[in-house]
């Protein structure tokens, strides 16, 4: 039965769950700065959007000072990872813990400084933060979990409720490999397209007209990672193509967050998204030279900042 | 003599300036941008830098005041070559017109309206730093020779080569100027869009292993599609790769389709890596990098 949750991690995904879980469950939110832990403390934590309430909860940026959880959600950015993870070496014990960055990887990172049991995520929420203590709730598309190693298949499925009765929408899968790859492809496709172009997901990345469209590198992208994933052994959930058709035909285009980090500047998430097909890929035997080159592309645009 | 340049920017100001220095070539500058045409007729062409020069050909934006000419230089951006012939054909109905062009492809869009086509390719580099006025930053060869279908005659091309060369621009007639087209094209299409890409400057690129490793893989898929031509490149485009990023040669040098992706102008890329595709499928070559690079290139364009 879990009562209590820590979110750890209160940017826009971590705001979103926390906000939410605050309704069904005793929630708790590590930050890393002390002024938004005072922010969140005094005026709780505004979500609108498909939402719109106040919640109540306790933040601090120690973890000492949080009361004990059943369940710790890790909602920081992949390129934050290592430290936030080193952070809570120690603490909680007796807590489970939900992983739920884009890309591949994040339970290995998070193993190294705890024994608790894990359990895999992706989201496929998204929002806007409008400051620390108000965040806008835009697509209300599902967050998935399945166990990692030998957690049992019933703790993704207590969580997947939890999540649920919060009022997001949330499943459990007893392998979650198949749908983190069908979102692991989708992510390095277009996170790294669009940070080379300059383009939010829009129908560009479905044109296959002029021999130089968009569409078509795409289209090859997604191919060279579906034959990974098949020398990996993982059959997809989606198929990677029409979850990027889909998405350019929502309407309004979605800025990739990789393309939101190259134009503030920030380290991207390429490691864990792209760098980890790329290894992936190698592991198994099998060809990614163009998501290699994409990997080479999008990290010397990265060393271009300073 | 007579000497049209059609397109008389950066490059095109090189060869008309120093061309118009010698007694024997009259030199006339054809270009639309109206500030400048009226800045050389006013003032004269001058170029500082590699060399110091002030020349005085007789510019106009007006294809009709075209009087018939032996020869043409076309040194228009790519994508304007089309319109910059179309207009200015009927001044070379008796003459030669020659392509010192980037890219590959522009010989077929010149043959398409003049009958003696000379392709070729030039390595001196410059900017406009104000209408009139030119900074020549880099001296360079050129290299010029028939294009096969339409050839101009090989005593028109060694003609044309002469009088550059006296004219302190040095250029090479040659039989088969393939070569040494291929090499530069192959160059350009390796670094210009990788430059554009990732914004780093030539010599910043090439200090990323990984990226230079990206460099060469363009590099090779551009040696087969030239390989499979039956073209024999006249030296190894890794090696100029290496040599311009260099300190003292151009390790700070922001790549010309930098330049034009930072004031969002359209860049040269169809013919670039795009031509590189083109003439590998015709070769049966898959060129898979290119044609990445090549979508996003045009992905950036469209992003403005």
């Amino acid at each position: 039965m879990i009562s209590r949750v820590c979110v750890v991690g209160a940017g826009v995904i971590g705001s979103l769950f926390a906000g939410h879980l605050a309704r069904v469950a005793e929630v708790s939110v590590l930050t890393r700065r002390q002024e938004h832990a005072d922010s969140l403390n005094t005026d709780g934590l505004r979500i609108s959007g498909r939402s719109d309430f106040t919640a109540r909860l306790a933040a601090s940026p120690d973890p000492a000072s949080l009361p004990e959880p059943d369940l710790v959600i890790v909602a920081c950015k992949g390129t934050d990872l290592e430290p936030v993870a080193a952070r809570l070496e120690g603490h909680f014990p007796g807590a489970v813990v939900l992983t739920v960055q884009n890309g591949l990887g994040a339970e290995e990172i998070v193993r190294r400084y705890g024994a608790w049991p894990l359990v895999s995520g992706v989201t496929f929420m998204s929002g806007t933060r409008h400051a620390d203590t108000h965040v806008e709730y835009i697509l209300d598309t599902e967050t998935w979990v399945g166990p990692y190693e030998d957690t049992p298949e019933s703790v993704p499925i207590e969580i997947a409720e939890l999540i649920r009765a919060s009022g997001l929408k949330a499943e459990a899968f007893p392998d979650l490999r198949p749908a983190q790859w069908s979102k692991l492809i989708f992510n390095a496709t277009v996170n790294a397209v669009a940070a080379l172009t300059g383009l939010p997901h829009d129908p560009h990345f479905a044109a296959e007209e002029q021999p130089s469209d968009l569409g078509f590198l795409v289209h090859d992208l997604i191919e060279e990672g579906k034959r990974v994933a098949a020398a990996a052994g993982i059959p997809l959930r989606e198929d990677p193509w029409e979850m990027n058709v889909l998405a350019t035909r929502r309407g309004s285009a979605h800025y990739p967050s990789m393309l939101e980090d190259v134009e503030a500047h920030r380290p991207t998430e390429i490691e864990l998204i792209t760098g980890a097909l790329v290894r992936e890929a190698e592991r198994h035997g099998a060809e990614a030279p163009l998501h290699t080159a994409m990997y080479r592309l999008v990290t010397a645009k990265e060393a271009s900042y300073s | 003599m007579r000497v049209a340049i059609v397109g008389c920017g950066a490059v095109g100001s090189l060869f008309a300036a120093n061309l118009s220095l010698l007694d024997d070539v009259e030199v006339w500058a054809y270009d639309l941008a109206q500030d400048h045409v009226d800045a050389i007729n006013r003032d004269g062409l001058r170029l500082s830098g590699a060399g110091e020069v002030v020349g005085y050909p007789r510019a106009t934006s007006d294809p009709a005041e075209l009087p018939p000419c032996d020869f043409g230089i076309v040194l228009t951006k790519a994508m304007h070559t089309e319109s910059a012939i179309a207009a200015t054909a009927h001044a070379f109905a008796d003459g030669s017109v020659c392509t010192v062009q980037n890219g590959v492809g522009n010989e077929e869009v010149l043959a398409a309206h003049v009958e003696r086509v000379i392709r070729g390719t030039t390595f001196p580099a410059g900017r406009i730093v104000e209408p009139g006025h030119v900074q020549w930053d880099v001296k360079g060869d050129t290299t010029i020779g028939p294009f096969e279908p339409k050839p101009a005659p090989m005593a028109e091309i060694e003609r044309l080569a002469d009088a550059c060369t006296r004219a302190g621009m040095p250029t090479h007639a040659v039989p088969d100027a393939r070569g040494a087209q291929w090499r530069k094209v192959i160059f350009n299409s390796a670094t210009n869009p990788i430059g554009a890409l990732t914004r780093l400057t030539h010599g910043q690129a090439c200090e990323l292993p990984p990226l230079r490793a990206l460099i060469s893989g363009l590099v090779d898929e551009g040696k087969a599609v030239a390989a499979a031509q039956g073209i024999v490149l006249d030296a190894d485009p890794e090696d100029l790769i290496d040599h311009a990023a260099m300190p003292e040669v151009a390790y700070g040098h922001k790549a010309s389709m930098l330049q034009d992706v930072l004031a969002e102008r359209e860049t040269e890329i169809d013919w670039l890596n795009g031509g590189i595709v083109r003439y590998g499928e015709q070769a049966g070559v898959p060129t898979p990098l290119n044609r990445a690079i090549w979508a996003l290139v045009k992905g950036l364009e469209q992003s403005w």
